[in-house]
């Protein structure tokens, strides 16, 4: 009998706490994606000063609610500006940084290509 | 072929000399800009000596402007800023709303009956999550706000200082 209860109660639990960690995760990569503002350099997950533990929270209580993780980014941007999130969107100022890159890696790889095929 | 080795590096690190010269000096620190002017006015909290829930809504005047300041009694540039606030108190036009920021009610209600009450309402923010709704910093913070527009005209980050008090009372005469 205690052994049937035993996993009961187990089914019972378990859906909870994986859903559960599955929001610890997203608040974690949330927190970690937003810059703190106060202690500039620092992410909110980093941070323990007290505008990143109020953000924090705000995230929490967020994801509690169902709000999508965009949704979340969105709600900041539109509050502190695009400077909060760590990942710049692509925009007219943004172009240079988001190409330069891909423009390197393919004027290298041409370069090193030609070198040996001159070999 | 030895010329052009000497001019490139002398090029380059007077580049990079002129670089941090300059970007050194310079002022990184990121204040918001962009931010939404438009305010929440479903923004609600609770009040300070009665406790009672009230909303923004219901305390912003159709015409004039709001002065809303997040202020805390652990803060000691709000202590100094409060001076400046008692001075605002009489204006005309103006509205004055508080926002106390993680504080313990008893030490605010002592903090105001200390230095005087140049606020109209005061919500309480216990855990600083409603000043983020307005996109705030921290303590001390000021909005001045255009009541018929309901948008923030002013955003001041930090203690308030003569300036920014004869810049107010400019706009609103």
């Amino acid at each position: 009998m205690k052994k049937l209860l035993c996993i009961i109660l187990i089914f019972i639990l378990l859906p909870s706490n994986i859903f559960s960690k599955e929001n610890i995760d997203l608040n974690n990569k949330i927190s970690k994606n937003l810059r703190c503002i106060v202690c500039q350099g620092q992410s909110i997950y980093d941070s323990q000063s007290d505008f990143a533990i109020s953000v924090k929270s705000i995230i929490k209580q967020k994801i509690d609610n169902g709000d999508s993780e965009e949704e979340i980014y969105k709600f900041f941007e539109k509050r502190y500006g695009q400077w909060i999130l760590y990942e710049p969107k692509f925009s007219k100022n943004t172009v240079f940084l988001w190409l330069l890159p891909i423009i390197l890696f393919l004027v290298a790889g041409f370069y090193i290509a030609r070198r040996i095929s001159v070999k | 072929m030895k010329n052009i080795k000497f001019f490139l590096i002398l090029f380059l690190s007077l580049f990079i000399f002129t670089l941090f010269f300059f970007g050194l000096k310079k002022d990184i620190n990121y204040y918001p800009t962009n931010f939404e002017k438009k305010v929440d006015f479903n923004f609600n909290s609770k009040d300070l000596f009665t406790l009672q829930n009230i909303s923004l809504n219901e305390i912003l005047k159709k015409d004039g402007y709001t002065l809303l300041n997040i202020w805390s009694s652990w803060c000691l540039p709000c202590r100094k800023e409060h001076k400046m606030l008692m001075e605002l108190k009489n204006s005309k036009n103006l509205n004055m709303i508080g926002l106390n920021y993680k504080d313990e009610t008893n030490n605010a209600k002592n903090f105001i009956l200390e230095n005087g009450n140049p606020f109209q309402k005061i919500f309480i923010d216990n855990d600083g999550t409603k000043s983020v709704m307005l996109g705030a910093y921290g303590v001390p913070e000021t909005y001045l706000i255009k009541n018929d527009e309901n948008i923030i005209i002013k955003k001041y980050i930090g203690i308030l200082n003569l300036k920014n008090i004869s810049e107010i009372k400019k706009i609103l005469k």
